[in-house]
């Protein structure tokens, strides 16, 4: 190699993190209050899969307004519309969405079936150029059920994650690891509430990779943290923390950046689809990232981290 | 730590190879890889024979078709079950031929029998009881829980019984239904002649369609949500049925709609159906002198011919009515005996509805109803642009990734760049072996692992780094303390995200499930790469050059 290799950063920083925690903390008390209260106030977008409702993904050149017209006509309910960007007078895909039809048990299941066919016929006969690209509906009973579903998968999997970090390294760090997730997770509703993205099922599967990133970046923080309070025995803890820290500043950057450039080029590519996928994941590893420096290191300075070594679990043999 | 034994080299190399191997047919035109054979089904030709032929499974975001998921209707079959209950009852109150209940009925979810007199029901309460078995489970499955919980009456009502279907019999029936409904769904799937549909259990009483191909859900309701059951009547033509239906009529009488396709208005038959479509043996789409167009022959079984020919013996003159799904669809008048056993049903049809008809009466009727409670549906032209956009998505990502990576270690950089496409390449074949579905969340975890499987080999090189900038430092030394040192954090931090996938793939649904099947082969297969893969072409390269300090 006879180019000179980018240096991202200079070797062996020693910014004060820890000593800035303070400032730290009330940001993050700052965007979870942020963030509960816009939930509180906005509420979140809630696609199909949770509410329930109807939705058909069409092709047309139409203006929003024009759709939108048709589609309030069918008496199937107010409609919400989502269309990709495009130029004015390009066709393009537009997601029409219709709310949950009322009836009980079955009877409503009944009506959500005819609704889609509702839909579809009335947006075919409404509008000229229209090319039915996808239909979908969810009855009451599955989106409550997928509701629940998704709830549970993001508990159970904290709860495997902590027992984890507890079994790995000490009870300490498993409180540590989880208030830093449970601050992504809040922040991550907040982010939903305040841009109205549909949050649907891929949703939660972005939330869940956002937990796994994030913690991905509490442990190899941790990893190093255990390592240097063995070997730096003379430094106070608060001095092991940001040592720490900085060691492995780099490396945080570094994967956060590779991970993003791979999510910018979903986002900006992967097609409506995925956008909000992307998006998320986009927001989870800015925030993962800032959770591991800012949250989940100084927590150990708070739960008075174990210096002793008794409980050292050595260095994995491969 | 630095050495690679022979049959370390040959385990990693044999890795990588059977990676490449099972991810070729990707890359090869289905048509290059498989040929009809005489039966008419596709078989993998030539080199294929003897490699992996088969490709990555695409899920229906990517290829276009129906995901409809039904709910089987357990009211309907729970009715039917405490009817049958009922009906058992009153035969087994009979004692040397005399009844020795007032009354049997069905209040609630219990099968309520009143004794004539109070002393009769400690014999009523046994012969209740009698009825009640083990719950027939799976076989070889040793069963104590009973199907009936058979109680007296309190006090105040002392020549009462109660019997109850227990939950666990409930649940047995529930199986069954599902089962026998999936059976009966996938009979008519296979005569409509689709392919490949996925079939399955969903929950306790749901069951999951999966079309690929077919863009427009409907016509899979209709086929698959028809309940099917077809029966023969003898129709009663000394009464009227009234222009509207609601003439009424004695008991062992019932009137039926008849469909426009044979007349339409109504007919009265007997309510006891000479034969079911149990007896069909099998039916096809034919034509007959007296009708135009197409028409359904049938053909009953042995058992159901004796009795249709039977019938039609001694009712000559008289018409008997073929009903389907409450619905006269034909009432032909007997003109002379049938012992063939076989017929044909005419009026109107169309080649496209006689065929439907005969796909449904093959296939036999379904256990209870079916409603459909979720429907997804992408065309296949979307289905092709996205995965269009995704393969566009994974280049760009990969490159952006690999720039960056020889930007800041150089050739390092590029060797985690080479273990990253040997990870794709095994994340491709490990989906492709384990016949995984591929999503578009899937392609979405495949991006979202290139751009952390580069974080093992980060993890190393900074460690590297460190090292190499202590005094005295040689590079071998370096490197092989880079890799000892980041071994923990890479297990620990990639164990963590595997335990997200593996609930995301136990609690997920549909397209979920994909993603985390991609990112769980994704971090098994990136860990393998950035640790070992990467640290074999290290050694190599090491050995080959001996530099004096390591470009990092």
């Amino acid at each position: 190699m006879s180019f000179a290799l980018v240096k991202f950063l200079p070797c062996g920083t020693t910014i004060p993190f820890i000593r800035n925690r303070m400032v730290a903390l009330g940001v993050s008390i700052f965007l979870m209050i942020g963030s509960l209260a816009a939930f509180g106030v906005m509420g979140i977008n809630f696609g199909i899969d949770f509410r329930g409702g109807v939705q058909a993904d069409v092709e047309t050149a139409l203006p929003v307004e024009d759709i939108r017209a048709v589609a309030d006509s069918l008496g199937l309910g107010e409609s919400k519309i989502q269309a990709s960007v495009a130029a004015a007078g390009e066709r393009r895909s537009v997601l029409v969405t219709m709310p949950l039809q009322e009836g009980e048990g079955l009877e409503g299941e009944e009506a959500q079936n005819q609704a889609v066919l509702d839909l579809r016929a009335g947006l075919e006969a409404g509008i000229e150029d229209a090319q039915i690209l996808g239909t979908a509906t969810v009855g009451g009973a599955v989106s409550g059920e997928l509701v629940v579903k998704g709830v549970t998968a993001i508990v159970v999997a904290l709860f495997f994650m902590l027992i984890y970090i507890w079994f790995r390294f000490e009870w300490q760090y498993s409180v540590g690891a989880i208030v830093a997730l449970t601050h992504d997770v809040i922040a991550t509703i907040g982010f939903f509430s305040i841009t109205q993205m549909t949050f649907d099922l891929a949703t939660v599967a972005a939330i869940l990779t956002i937990v796994g990133y994030s913690m991905n970046d509490t442990v190899v923080v941790y990893d190093r943290i255990r390592e240097n309070l063995r070997s730096y025995k003379k430094l106070s803890v608060e001095e092991v923390l940001n040592l720490s820290i900085n060691d492995t500043l780099s490396r945080t950057i570094l994967t956060s950046v590779t991970t993003l450039l791979a999510l910018l080029a979903l986002y900006l590519i992967g097609g409506a689809t995925l956008q909000g996928f992307s998006a998320a994941m986009i927001w989870g590893v800015l925030i993962g990232t800032y959770s591991s420096i800012f949250v989940a290191a100084p927590l150990l300075l708070f739960t008075n981290v174990n210096r002793s070594t008794e409980e050292d679990v050595d260095v994995v043999k491969f | 730590m630095m050495h690679f034994g022979p049959s370390k080299l040959i385990t990693i190399l044999l890795v990588v190879l059977l990676g490449v191997l099972f991810s070729v047919p990707n890359v090869v035109p289905y048509e290059q890889r498989y040929q009809l054979n005489d039966a008419g089904e596709y078989e993998a030709q030539g080199v294929w024979r003897y490699i992996p032929s088969s490709s990555v499974n695409l899920g229906l975001d990517l290829q276009g078709g129906s995901h409809i998921v039904f709910q089987v209707n357990m009211a309907e079959v729970r009715d039917q079950q405490l009817e049958a209950l009922r009906s058992d009852v009153e035969q087994a109150l009979r004692v040397d031929g005399r009844r020795i209940y007032r009354s049997v009925a069905v209040i609630g979810d219990e099968v309520v029998a009143m004794t004539v007199q109070a002393e009769d029901r400690d014999t009523a309460l046994q012969r209740m009881q009698d009825l009640s078995e083990p719950v027939d489970q799976q076989p070889g499955a040793f069963s104590i829980d009973q199907t009936l919980e058979v109680v007296s009456g309190g006090a105040d009502e002392p020549n009462v019984v109660r019997a109850r279907i227990t939950d666990e019999q409930y649940a047995a029936i529930e199986s069954r239904t599902v089962q026998q409904s999936i059976e009966v769904i996938r009979r008519r799937l296979d005569g409509m002649g689709t392919t490949d549909p996925t079939i399955v259990r969903q929950g306790d009483s749901r069951v999951l369609v999966q079309v690929p191909g077919a863009d427009d859900p409907r016509a899979i309701i209709e086929l698959v949500g028809a309940s099917a059951s077809m029966s023969f009547h003898l129709v009663d033509e000394t009464i009227d049925p009234g222009i509207d239906g609601q003439a009424r009529v004695p008991p062992g009488r019932a009137v039926f709609p008849v469909a426009s396709s044979d007349g339409g208005g109504f007919v009265v038959v007997h309510s006891r159906a000479t034969l079911t479509g149990d007896n069909l043996a099998n039916a096809s789409v034919t034509t007959h002198p007296n009708y135009v167009g197409p028409v359904v022959g049938f053909r009953l079984d042995t058992q159901g011919s004796l009795v249709f020919g039977e019938l039609t013996q001694q009712n000559r003159g008289r018409r008997f009515a073929i009903v389907l799904d409450g619905e006269v669809i034909s009432s032909p008048r007997i003109n002379e005996p049938i012992l063939s056993g076989s017929g044909v049903i005419g009026g109107g049809y169309t080649y496209e509805s006689a065929t439907n008809l005969v796909i449904l009466l093959n296939a036999g009727a379904l256990p209870a109803s079916l409603t459909p409670v979720e429907q997804r549906n992408v065309t296949p032209s979307l289905g092709a642009d996205q995965i269009e956009s995704g393969r566009l998505a994974v280049m760009i990502g990969f490159g952006l990734v690999i720039v960056f990576m020889v930007a800041a270690y150089g050739i390092l950089g590029l060797f985690s760049t080479l273990a990253l496409l040997v990870n794709v390449v095994l994340i491709l074949g490990g989906l492709s072996g384990l016949g995984a579905t591929l999503t578009l969340p899937g392609i979405a975890g495949i991006i979202l692992t290139i751009g952390m499987a580069v974080d093992a080999n980060v993890l190393i090189y900074e460690r590297i780094r460190e090292e190499s900038r202590k005094p005295n430092s040689k590079p071998a030394k370096s490197i092989e303390t880079g890799y000892q040192r980041a071994l923990a954090a890479i297990l620990d931090a990639n164990i963590t995200t595997l335990i997200a996938a593996g609930v995301l793939f136990m609690l997920g649904a549909g397209p979920v499930r994909g993603f985390a099947v991609t990112l769980g082969i994704g971090i098994i297969t990136s860990v393998f790469t950035a640790f070992v893969f990467s640290r074999l072409l290290a050694v190599v390269w090491l050995r080959a050059t001996k530099p004096q300090k390591l470009p990092v």
